[in-house]
């Protein structure tokens, strides 16, 4: 006990003098945090658009007005014909080429039917998709003021199916609400990772190990001062974490905190037992971190914080079953903004426990071996 | 004290050691001595547990250092050639980690460090990244020792450390052996195997002899001439078309010649004179163990390509 106390002040003590590491420990959350949230949202305004107006129409004027009502788009100003329109969205000038066709407003005098043309950037699909679904949504809106036109309706509209939607657990769909706690996943595995795998591997790059190697200490104590600390510096970044989200994002905590706590004290467990692997397995602090860096590429790029798992093709959607990140996302998640409590979430502790009794298990049978 | 029987080990197919035999007795000074690449590290590596032999067993008081690794780990002190101490801990620092991890204290084996320690403690709080190379060695000899090992294995100590540095070092050495403690010390210098009770010349993985200092010099068998001259180059080509009898080579500021006959000294002055060398003297000298490890790495090199 008395060696494990001592090997744990000198590994505070060496982490403490890195002058690196304190700008890691408080900068990195702060910046990741403020930084990510914004950036990665996805709700997209002012999506610039260029039109087309063969008609002249009022019609055609009133579905311009609509456009430039809405908060969504941004009028980058009209085209003589089709050529000019798509050099605009060739220049990048605009996202979206709306084409109004000469008759529009004719056509629906009298046929009741018109159509429009919509030409959307794709190279981003996401944002065309977006910006698809915002223009339909306003060009249905115009069609349905015509239709109640028509039939003399009041304002009300009385549709036969009236959907009324509402987005559960996070109301205002917020991209912070979903953002936060991906990143605040992020940031926990990632200094837990690295962390790990750099330490171990520079005693080897040192030639300290080899020293150590020499004394007849316990290697399971030895690894046990070597994780505690980034555990406890992990732990210690999720409470920054969430600090900072609830004072900046003012993110819901719904769930149980000691529940949140309780499950990431066992995700940090398959993440420092990750990054000791790396350290048994690399010579230098340059190839630990490269495979630090392949992990976690791999897990978060699949791990559902960016893209969803359901978008994934079947294959991919099954290794995120192996994937701790995808399922600490999740579970993060689930308690910050669904309120989940210890039944809801059991599974996951199962899965969690199972990955880390397999991981550290590994991990320190190749330590043993090879250092 | 420590026993090697038959011991090979090779990396990736290429021999480091091979089948080496020989033992250190309790209280020795024993000295590996070896150009870099003979193996001596692996020895000592071997010998503290920290590498596997291919073939072969190292004893530590008649216990096999695989098998009892534990017993070996706690009992002998080793300080591997290159410095492996936290650089970023303080001297006090790391001197009491490595006191902690063999569950001792500074006090309690303060006696055996004493001489070397109190030359560091001024320096006490200083990181030992900062320390100059021969204090880094101290603290790392400390180190080595503050668990009161009964063997202790010094790897190139004092390689790329200054001569007065390296003189103070062996003076530690030869008091720490008064206090009954067994060395084992690799060195690429031979000047430094006169100050062993005995040693072992090693090259490519192989023992050339085993003695004492002086018992290597007694069995050297051949007759040293010295060669003094401005033009030691000119000199050593000249030496060698006149005879192939002979080895000659440049040591130092001299030409040293080992030869089996006798030779007539003002005749081989002057040929060399009539080859140009017109400053040369040559006088018989007493060989100092130097002499014996060049003629015996070189004879047994030249064995080899025979």
């Amino acid at each position: 006990m008395r060696i494990l106390k001592f090997l744990l002040q000198k590994e505070f003590l060496q982490i403490f003098r890195n002058k690196a590491m304190l700008p890691i420990i408080f900068v990195l959350p702060v910046i990741q945090l403020v930084v990510l949230t914004y950036a990665a949202d996805f709700e997209l305004e002012n999506i610039s658009y260029v039109f087309v107006d063969n008609d002249h129409s009022q019609e055609s004027e009133n579905l311009m007005a609509q456009f430039n009502a809405s908060k969504y788009f941004r009028n980058k100003g009209a085209k003589v014909d089709f050529n000019t329109g798509m050099e605009a969205l060739d220049h990048n000038q605009a996202t979206l080429l709306l084409r109004i066709p000469r008759g529009f407003a004719e056509k629906l005098q009298k046929e009741k039917k018109a159509s429009l043309m919509l030409d959307v950037n794709s190279i981003d699909g996401q944002a065309a998709t977006l910006s698809y679904s915002y223009a339909s949504e306003i060009i249905n809106d115009f069609s349905n003021n015509i239709v109640q036109k028509w039939n003399g309706l009041p304002n009300k509209v009385v549709l036969p199916v009236n959907v009324v939607s509402r987005y559960w657990f996070n109301e205002e769909m917020e991209y912070k609400n979903l953002m936060v706690p991906g990143i605040l996943a992020l940031l926990v595995t990632m200094v837990g990772m690295f962390l790990s795998a750099m330490n171990i591997v520079r005693e080897k790059e040192i030639g300290t190990i080899e020293q150590i190697n020499v004394t007849p200490i316990n290697k399971v104590y030895f690894l046990i001062g070597k994780l505690t600390p980034f555990w406890v510096i992990s732990i210690f970044e999720l409470s920054f974490g969430l600090i900072i989200g609830k004072l900046i994002f003012d993110i819901p905590i719904n769930g149980s905190l000691p529940l949140l706590y309780a499950y990431t004290s066992i995700y940090l467990l398959v993440i420092l037992g990750i990054g000791l692997w790396i350290s048994t397995l690399t010579d230098t602090q340059q190839q630990a971190m490269f495979l630090a860096w392949f992990f976690i590429v791999i897990f978060i790029l699949m791990s559902g914080l960016f893209t969803p798992i359901e978008n994934m093709p079947g294959w991919a959607q099954k290794l995120t079953w192996i994937n701790p990140i995808a399922f600490y996302i999740k579970v993060i998640r689930a308690v910050l903004l669904k309120g989940s409590t210890f039944a809801d979430i059991q599974m996951d502790f199962v899965i969690m426990s199972v990955f880390a009794v397999v991981v550290l298990t590994l991990a320190t049978l190749s330590y043993k071996k090879r250092v | 004290m420590v026993r090697f029987e038959h011991i090979s080990k090779s990396y990736e197919g290429n021999p480091a050691v091979n089948d080496i035999n020989f033992r250190v007795e309790k209280g020795e000074l024993f000295g590996l001595i070896g150009p870099d690449g003979a193996g001596k590290s692996t020895l000592f590596r071997i010998l503290t547990t920290v590498l596997l032999p291919d073939v072969g067993h190292a004893y530590f008081k008649d216990r096999d250092v695989v098998d009892d690794y534990r017993y070996v780990r706690r009992n002998v002190g080793y300080m591997p050639g290159k410095f492996s101490l936290y650089q970023d801990l303080s001297v006090k620092e790391n001197l009491k980690f490595f006191a902690t991890i063999f569950n001792t204290t500074i006090a309690e084996n303060y006696d055996l460090i004493k001489d070397i320690y109190e030359q560091l403690e001024p320096f006490e709080s200083r990181r030992a990244g900062a320390l100059s190379g021969g204090m880094k060695q101290k603290l790392a000899l400390s180190c080595a020792l503050i668990h009161k090992p009964e063997v202790l294995v010094l790897d190139e100590p004092t390689f790329g450390v200054d001569a007065v540095s390296r003189r103070e070092f062996w003076d530690m050495l030869k008091s720490l052996k008064a206090k009954g403690v067994t060395i084992l010390v690799s060195t690429p210098y031979m000047d430094e195997a006169a100050l062993c009770d005995r040693v072992a010349l090693i090259q490519d993985g192989n023992i050339l002899k085993i003695n004492t200092p002086d018992g290597i010099i007694d069995q050297f068998g051949k007759q040293l001439y010295k060669v003094v001259t401005q033009h030691i180059y000119q000199a050593l080509q000249a030496l060698e078309k006149i005879s192939d009898e002979w080895h000659a080579y440049s040591f130092g500021q001299e030409i040293h010649i080992y030869s089996s006959k006798s030779l007539n000294i003002a005749d081989l002055k002057g040929q060399l004179v009539s080859m140009g060398i017109d400053d040369v003297q040559i006088e018989i000298g007493k060989p100092l163990i130097e002499d014996c490890f060049m003629d015996l790495m070189v004879s047994e090199k030249t064995e080899d390509y025979v």
